[in-house]
């Protein structure tokens, strides 16, 4: 139970996802449970698709036809609490947030890991993007395979377990 | 004796913002601060904060501070900062004795501002002063203000946002965080932070705590068990893990004595922390004067600290300049800073914290 462990339920996790006819294009999918006093992601976003308000503490809403899936907001979110994901034929691609050393590098295959941290098969490294403005969260693009589109959050170096 | 208008006793995020605004009014103050540099707590955070724009959301903490500091350097010529220079008494006349460098004097101040922070609780357990126990901040301190690790081997007692958000630093410094233990039955920080730990592999275990720690010059296993309801250890759940430290973040207690030594009213409020001391809606504790803001008045987040520190600022300068421009729409932007940040499911203890606070009367 997320709020006993740090786990969110696969239907938390699900809720979080537009249908995946929508994700041939890349979209942000937020997994932002809690009212918390937060705004940069609705703040970074330069299409204006994350929606919190005037109330600081409202969970946002990702408005998907105006996100581009560029993951501006993924390096922003001060909670990592941001993926960018798409589907492409039989692969889940994603952008995530990643913020340890050493880096992955474009090529490369790293654990992919899911929400308990738990490995669930290999993910290629798409590129690396680390630019100033990300304030060193890097935004590493990773495939897996689709079937893992709802359990996949993140990588392990590979040579660290 | 040196003599000053606005005396502001702690540059942290709170005193800082409080000698920003005052000094942007036209208020000459001095800030004295303990340590070598300015900042407070924000130094030794290595993350990215939360809040919203005008809080700096996003930025990491020791970039704030950067930030405030060059805000700072703006008004140069009106801010007067003695660093190293510890406040040790505080009197009725406004006179504060300070010990700098082994050197011992007295500054005397129409205004003060306390903004001295908060400092660690700490808990109860056999051979808790073993090397290898540290609290939170030491911990921060060490790795991340000085680079040395604190151990390779840690558990977390405490899964507050501190708690929380220490041991994935922890992680990201090469140390194995064994579990993070939570004595309440549910997670205490935001639960994004205990979800970015997690999903590294982290388990966190809430109903569960630390009984004691075992080892002769340090620290070398700690026996661990589950909490009934009533937090007490149920015989039988006991488990032995070996660690070379363990760290532990179990909440913050404003630092009042100061406060309490020139005689302010002082209540004993839990939702802000234990002992804070009574102060008005202008920040004034029931000495004449003598205002307090930031985690002192409360324990919070260096958001809303900013933001009270601002607005204690602009209540100091009131009192020593008399009218002030825009004074109204200076004072509503910060309220309605305040009242954004506060006003959602985590900010229910501290308003009812003020609540109680307001309740007691006038100062
Ligand atoms: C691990 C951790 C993570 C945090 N994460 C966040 C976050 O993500 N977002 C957020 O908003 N907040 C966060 N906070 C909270 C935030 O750091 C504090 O709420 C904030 O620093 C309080 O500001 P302050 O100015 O009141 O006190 P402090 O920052 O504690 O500053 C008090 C200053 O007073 C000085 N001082 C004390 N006594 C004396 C004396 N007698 N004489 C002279 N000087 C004195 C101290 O040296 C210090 O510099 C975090 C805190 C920690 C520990
Ligand atoms: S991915 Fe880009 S367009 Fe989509 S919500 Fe984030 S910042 Fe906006
Ligand atoms: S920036 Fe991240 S943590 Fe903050 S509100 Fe947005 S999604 Fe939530």
């Amino acid at each position: 139970m997320l709020e006993k462990n740090g786990v969110p339920s696969k239907e938390q996790v699900i809720s979080c996802f537009p249908e995946s006819s929508i994700l041939v294009k890349p979209k942000a999918i937020i997994e932002c449970y809690q009212e918390i006093p937060c705004n940069p992601c609705e703040t970074s976003c330069p299409f204006d698709a994350i929606k919190i308000g005037v109330d600081i503490n409202t969970r946002p809403i990702v408005d998907t036809s105006l996100c581009t899936g560029c993951g501006i907001c993924v390096t922003k979110c001060p909670g990592l609490a941001i993926i960018v994901a798409s589907i492409l034929n039989d692969k889940a691609i994603f952008k995530i947030p990643y913020e340890f050393l050493p880096s992955p590098k474009k090529d490369e295959n790293w654990n992919a890991l899911n929400r308990e941290g738990n490995i669930i098969s290999k993910g290629k490294i798409l590129s690396v993007l680390d630019s100033r403005k990300q304030e060193k969260t890097k935004l590493i693009t990773v495939e897996v395979s689709k079937e893992y589109l709802y359990d996949f959050i993140t990588i392990g170096c590979p040579d660290e377990r | 004796m040196k003599k000053t208008p606005m005396l502001i006793i702690g540059g942290g995020p709170a005193g800082l913002s409080c000698a920003i605004q005052a000094a942007s009014l036209g208020q000459s103050v001095t800030i004295v601060e303990r340590s070598h540099s300015l900042g407070g707590q924000l130094v030794k955070q290595t993350h990215k904060f939360f809040g919203s724009e005008k809080q700096y959301a996003s930025v990491r903490g020791f970039k704030i501070a950067e930030l405030l500091i060059q805000e700072y350097e703006k008004y140069k010529d009106l801010i007067e900062v003695v660093l190293d220079a510890t406040v040790t008494g505080l009197y009725p006349d406004k006179v504060c004795t300070i010990v700098q460098n082994g050197r011992y004097y007295k500054i005397k101040s129409e205004v003060i501002v306390v903004a001295t922070g908060a400092s660690e609780k700490f808990i109860a357990f056999e051979n808790n002063d073993l090397p290898g126990i540290y609290g939170a901040g030491a911990v921060q301190t060490l790795m991340n203000q000085y680079g040395v690790l604190p151990g390779n081997k840690i558990v977390m007692v405490g899964s507050g946002n501190i708690g929380l958000i220490v041991s994935y630093q922890l992680m990201q410094a090469g140390v194995k965080v064994v579990s993070v233990l939570e004595a309440a039955p549910l997670i205490g920080g935001y639960l994004v932070h205990a979800s970015k730990l997690r999903r590294l592999g982290v388990p966190i275990h809430t109903s569960k705590s630390i009984l004691k720690a075992n080892g002769s010059a340090c620290v070398e296993s700690i026996v661990i068990a589950d909490l009934d309801d009533s937090w007490n250890p149920i015989p039988g759940t006991e488990e032995t893990v070996e660690v070379d430290a363990v760290c532990v973040s179990v909440g913050l207690s404003p630092m009042h004595q100061l406060l309490s030594m020139v005689g302010a009213r002082i209540l004993f409020i839990p939702e802000l922390g234990g002992w804070v001391p009574k102060v008005s809606e202008c920040h004034e504790t029931s000495v004449d004067n003598i205002f307090a803001c930031g985690d002192l008045s409360g324990v919070e987040e260096a958001s809303s600290a900013m933001v009270e520190g601002r607005l204690t600022g602009l209540f100091a300068a009131r009192r020593l300049l008399g009218t002030i421009d825009n004074d109204e729409s200076i004072h509503q932007d910060l309220i309605s800073q305040l009242e954004g940040l506060r006003s959602g499911p985590f900010g229910k203890k501290t308003r009812e914290g003020l609540l109680q606070m307001k309740e007691e009367g006038q100062c």
